[in-house]
């Protein structure tokens, strides 16, 4: 133990006029950890999932996204090339390896798909969510060994495709979700990485102006996958 | 970072002269204060949730040594390191070891007001490593070897024209004749510029805006996605925290996080919310190697407890600044070290003292914005208050101003001698007031009438003028 952090608790616990909790009073507190109650929640998610589903779209757009809409998985590829084609991009996507299983881009032939990380070369990405919550058109996205988190901000464009059955309301279900799946599989609660995205990347920092692509991706478009 | 927050008067002076910041800080209305007051009035819970954000804060300091053991417990099961450092040499010389073990030659940094605190940037500079700033104010500011005047603006205080010249001075492999006119252009160019340094960067050091007790993660909140760049394409990331940025568990976290954003910039949530938590999994594609946390105490265990404690809850969310009339006017640099507005106002005393900066409480006029702003309802007058009470009782202000009070608190408390030296006074100043009913100079209020004329009294006291309207009535 080093001694900074001795010094640090005491100093801690000598300001609040106490010894370390033990009993019953440290007990509350590892209870509240094992099993965290919810706070507040605002009411404006208080809807029946296709008024979520409408909610999250409509703060997509708020957010700066773009959003499409399918009705399967079949027609993913379609949507994404035909987006490439409205916005003037060129006609290639790496996609995470999680979806390969997923995507049959038989039926676009001139679109080049790639799979993997990126190494910033590339100009688009498509990749899957976690969640999507609609209180504040947030995206959830974990990393793991197929999920690779460059493909979220390297590439200038974003592509995620978002399934209808992964929107939620207020964040907390995103986060008892996440707790859910992962005590399923890994047994920890947080991979290394959860990104919580809301928009394009952006600054103000030019005199306040808001200006999009700072750092990570110019354009975020949404595929809603209404199955 | 040396403070010059002794000078503030004199820091002010020149703040209000200089004409190229008094245009810069116009921006802050339009701005920060009319997207705040837009996206707050949309959330009926907003003032609810305000409430809760303290409450979780209070809970979170009444046990915070609980919840900083509980922290690091999990950060080790996740396979990275808590490193707790008492003063900013310690916090320095640790992250200075870190990027030495892996022989780094420059270290990317997101934007972290607490490596601003502990003077991270120049120490690096002396020992041979480059710190590279990746936010984009901080980059800009880092050209012009400033500080940040803004917490979460920090080159907010810079023009166009004046950014345009520091970009052609430093990027000298570019065309000297192109355009650098609107926002785009200067975000284009520091997108390409920084995109190179994140990639050959060994060390990706980032702040923290909460640390999860509950699963050992680290959150940092960017519009920019520059703090997942160093993070995700540095080979060890190193985040940088004060003890009081802990909560217990993801649902606080996102209690917090509905009031961060709507204070900060006004929007409901910032466009990157990243948790971290420890490095890169066994058969992760990308994310770095190594997870270190370096928790900083510098002065803050000693404010628990203290009628300071509740300053312990701030979020750095910079509303109070923001819709400040003593921030809007000189800006941020004045303030003289790392934190400025109301929230600099109180902390810088207490993290460096009063002695040195004794003058920021008194840089107020009360009119109580700050805490009404305030997403953590910090009582900041009332502390700005207790500071002034300490100066004056360890004889720290002036010898004029202490004087005066004295004279000032014998009348207030003696109703006869009041009434009739303040009777004395309106005469005589009614009187030399004249015609014009205004003075353009008066003793010992030149700081005051410099800017606007004094109106002149009208002759009588309010005492007076009630007693006449009540024998009237």
């Amino acid at each position: 133990m080093s001694s900074a952090r001795d010094q640090i608790l005491g100093s801690i616990r000598k300001s609040l006029g106490r010894e370390a909790l033990a009993g019953e009073d440290a007990a509350k507190l590892h209870e509240k950890l094992a099993r965290p109650p919810r706070n507040l929640i605002p009411d404006r998610t208080d809807l029946d999932h296709d008024g979520q589903v409408g909610l999250f779209k409509d703060k997509l757009v708020a957010a700066a996204c773009s959003v499409s809409e399918v009705s399967g998985m079949d027609q993913v590829p379609k949507a994404l090339s035909e987006w490439l084609g409205r916005e003037n991009l060129a006609a290639r996507v790496i996609q995470s390896p999680a979806l390969a299983a997923d995507l049959d881009w038989s039926d676009t032939p001139t679109l080049e798909v790639k799979t993997g990380m990126s190494d910033g070369t590339d100009e688009t990405s498509i990749t899957p969510i976690f969640a999507g919550v609609a209180e504040t058109g947030t995206l959830m996205l974990q990393s793991d060994a197929s999920l690779p988190t460059s493909l979220n901000f390297l590439p200038e464009n974003h592509v995620v495709i978002v399934r209808e059955n992964q929107i939620v309301g207020p964040l907390e279900d995103a986060w008892a979700r996440l707790r859910t799946a992962r005590a399923a599989e890994s047994g920890e609660t947080m991979p290394r990485t959860v990104n919580l995205i809301t928009g394009p990347s952006r600054t103000g920092d030019i005199e306040q102006k808001i200006q999009m692509g700072a750092h990570g991706p110019r354009r975020l478009h949404v595929i809603l996958v209404r199955d | 970072m040396d403070s010059t927050s002794k000078n503030f008067k004199a820091n002010s002076r020149r703040a209000l002269d200089d004409s190229t910041l008094q245009r810069a800080l116009g921006n802050i209305k339009t701005g920060f204060q009319e997207k705040r007051r837009q996206v707050t009035s949309e959330l009926p819970e907003f003032e609810a949730l305000r409430d809760q954000g303290r409450d979780i804060k209070n809970h979170v300091l009444a046990n915070l040594d609980f919840y900083l053991e509980r922290f690091e417990e999990k950060v080790v099961e996740n396979g990275g390191v808590v490193h707790w450092c008492r003063t900013p040499e310690e916090a320095r010389k640790t992250i200075l070891d870190i990027a030495k073990t892996r022989n780094a030659q420059t270290v990317t940094k997101g934007k972290s007001m607490v490596a601003e605190e502990i003077g991270l940037n120049d120490y690096l500079e002396e020992n041979g490593i480059e710190p590279v700033e990746t936010d984009l104010g901080e980059y800009i500011i880092q050209l012009r070897h400033e500080p940040p005047s803004h917490i979460i603006a920090p080159a907010i205080h810079v023009t166009r024209e004046q950014i345009a010249e520091d970009f052609r001075k430093h990027h000298t492999d570019l065309d000297p004749e192109r355009r650098l006119e609107t926002p785009q252009d200067f975000t284009d160019e520091a997108r390409a510029k920084l995109r190179d340094r994140y990639f050959a960067a060994d060390v990706g050091v980032t702040g923290a805006n909460f640390l999860i007790a509950e699963t050992g993660s680290t959150v940092i909140v960017t519009n920019e996605g520059n703090g997942d760049m160093t993070q995700l394409l540095g080979k060890c990331h190193v985040v940088i925290a004060s003890l009081e940025k802990i909560v217990p568990t993801l649902e606080d976290a996102s209690t917090i996080l509905r009031l961060l954003a709507r204070s900060a910039t006004g929007q409901e949530m910032s466009v990157y919310t990243t948790f971290s938590t420890g490095p890169r999994r066994a058969k992760d594609l990308d994310g770095p190697e190594e997870f270190h946390v370096v928790l900083l105490d510098n002065g803050r265990s000693a404010m628990l407890g203290t009628e300071f404690q509740d300053m312990l809850r701030c979020i750095r969310c910079a509303a109070c600044m923001n819709h400040c009339p003593v921030y809007a006017a000189v800006g941020g640099h004045a303030y003289g070290w790392v934190y400025p507005g109301p929230m600099g106002a109180v902390l810088t005393p207490s993290l460096i003292g009063v002695e040195e900066a004794g003058h920021l409480p008194n840089a107020s006029t009360f009119c109580g914005r700050c805490e009404s702003v305030c997403p953590m309802r910090i009582p900041l007058p009332k502390m700005m208050r207790h500071y002034r009470t300490r100066e004056f009782e360890r004889d720290l202000g002036s010898p004029r101003v202490k004087s005066a009070l004295k004279l000032w608190a014998g009348l207030a408390t003696r109703p006869k001698l009041y009434r009739f030296a303040t009777g004395i006074v309106m005469r005589v100043l009614g009187a030399l007031g004249g015609k014009a009913g205004k003075f353009k100079s008066l003793p010992l209020a030149g700081g005051w009438t410099k800017v606007r004329d004094m109106p002149a009294p009208q002759g009588k006291t309010f005492h007076q003028l009630y007693a006449e309207k009540k024998r009237v009535a």
